[in-house]
């Protein structure tokens, strides 16, 4: 078996679109709702979101041999929360002012219902290399949605794109006002919604009766 | 080997949060030079901000020491107390009633930065105010949050609020203090200077409102005690 055989390129490809924990699985939303009100802290958490998924996998699909039955949620939380922790410290040294602007948000990556999904769906059944490939494609089908949303919400709420302008000032002249709606909380469950919709007219096979 | 036994559940979760635990702490240590640094940083330019300058990660130590001729604490009495102001922890410090003072010279003149601290929706707020030699006519202002919600009450900390302060009194004509008001737009306060909060983000302004007048009133004897 190749690296990236048939089954691999699913297991990475398919939490893009077809089975997208955001969309599809509707996981992982308060986070989505929370830091896209701009486009840089939604770039930041994809990234972060994505490492820790990817090596919590690997971590737990290489103890799954050994973690005793009844204590593997405790096992998988505490992967998952030593990872969130060293992300926080190198966000700390190295992107201090990107951490300050996703404050509680990257420890609240623990709680993020993907991670513990991946983990308890996928990591404990295969092997590490395969579960690296599945938290990828999940951290980036998650990140993916998370920068739709940040790039509507910032261009619509500020006018701006990763703190550029880019609405022109004549724009303002004749009357524009940047609309302050978007940036709250419930606009972003709207796009959310939109782009389920948008995503399930394309693919018939996921909607629902 | 009985992988439902107790005494393997007992000895691998001991195990692997030992394990863990060596490793947080690892981390923690090898990266803390490099946080420290990062906040140093992050606190001068605060500090810079409110004296209207905008300095980047790369050259703040060095206006920083450029600028800032003078620190030091007073005590509620307004009197000079032992303390390395900068290094001090704003909250522990006001809690023992001892408060820091910046001193720097903006184009030969002299100006007085304040710390500010108080609590917003989330979390901490806080700040650094600072005034003319009069010690009334606010010079500049820089705002900080722990976690305020991004786009409402974290916008405190945008130039289009904090500039709002400018030439703003904090005491009235007959030299009674008063205190900067943050109120709703379009609102406004009877008998002191204000300004308008953040729509969306009442709480953080009510919060940084609160935090003006607490935070200054810790300096007031020290404000009042050398104007004539």
């Amino acid at each position: 078996m190749g690296l990236l055989s048939n089954k691999n390129k699913s297991v990475l490809l398919g939490p893009l679109s077809q089975n997208n924990p955001v969309i599809v699985q509707v996981l992982g939303i308060c986070s989505a709702l929370a830091v896209t009100s701009k486009l840089e802290p939604a770039l930041v958490m994809a990234v972060s979101v994505t490492a820790v998924i990817a090596f919590a996998n690997v971590i737990i699909s290489l103890l799954r041999n050994t973690i005793p039955n009844r204590i593997r949620i405790i096992v998988q939380l505490v992967v998952c929360a030593a990872l969130v922790t060293i992300v926080s410290e190198i966000l700390k040294a190295y992107a201090y002012d990107v951490n300050k602007q996703l404050s509680v948000f990257v420890g609240l990556i623990i709680t993020n219902c993907i991670l513990m999904g991946r983990l308890e769906a996928f990591a404990l059944g295969n092997g590490p290399w395969e579960s690296f490939l599945d938290g990828l494609g999940n951290g980036l089908g998650y990140g993916v949605i998370l920068v739709i949303i940040a790039f509507f919400r910032e261009l619509l709420g500020s006018g701006t794109l990763l703190g550029f302008k880019v609405i022109p000032q004549a724009f303002y002249d004749f009357g524009y006002v940047n609309n302050g709606l978007v940036i709250l909380p419930p606009m972003a469950i709207f796009a959310v919604a939109i782009i389920v919709w948008v995503h399930r007219s394309r693919n018939k096979n996921l909607q629902e009766n | 080997m009985n992988r439902d036994g107790n005494i393997y559940t007992i000895v691998y979760a001991s195990v692997m949060v030992i394990l863990v635990a060596f490793g947080l702490a690892f981390t923690s240590q090898s990266l803390r030079s490099y946080q420290k640094k990062n906040e140093d940083i992050d606190k001068m330019k605060q500090i810079l901000r409110s004296v209207r300058v905008q300095a980047t990660a790369e050259n703040a130590e060095t206006i920083y020491k450029e600028m800032i001729n003078e620190s030091f604490l007073v005590d509620e009495n307004g009197s000079k107390v032992d303390g390395d102001a900068f290094s001090a922890d704003v909250v522990k410090s006001f809690a023992k009633k001892t408060f820091p003072v910046f001193v720097a010279t903006v184009d030969g003149q002299t100006k007085y930065i304040f710390c500010l601290q108080g609590t917003g929706l989330w979390g901490p707020l806080w700040g650094y105010m600072s005034l003319n030699d009069d010690k009334n006519t606010v010079f500049g202002t820089d705002f900080s949050h722990a976690g305020e919600t991004p786009g409402l009450g974290a916008e405190i900390v945008q130039l289009a609020f904090s500039n709002q302060f400018q030439d703003k009194k904090l005491f009235n004509e007959s030299g009674e203090f008063k205190s900067i008001a943050v109120v709703k737009q379009g609102k406004t306060a009877e008998g002191q200077d204000y300004v308008d909060g953040i729509s969306g983000g009442t709480i953080t302004s009510q919060g940084v409102n609160k935090m003006i007048f607490d935070s200054m009133s810790g300096y007031l004897k020290f404000l009042t005690s050398q104007k004539q």
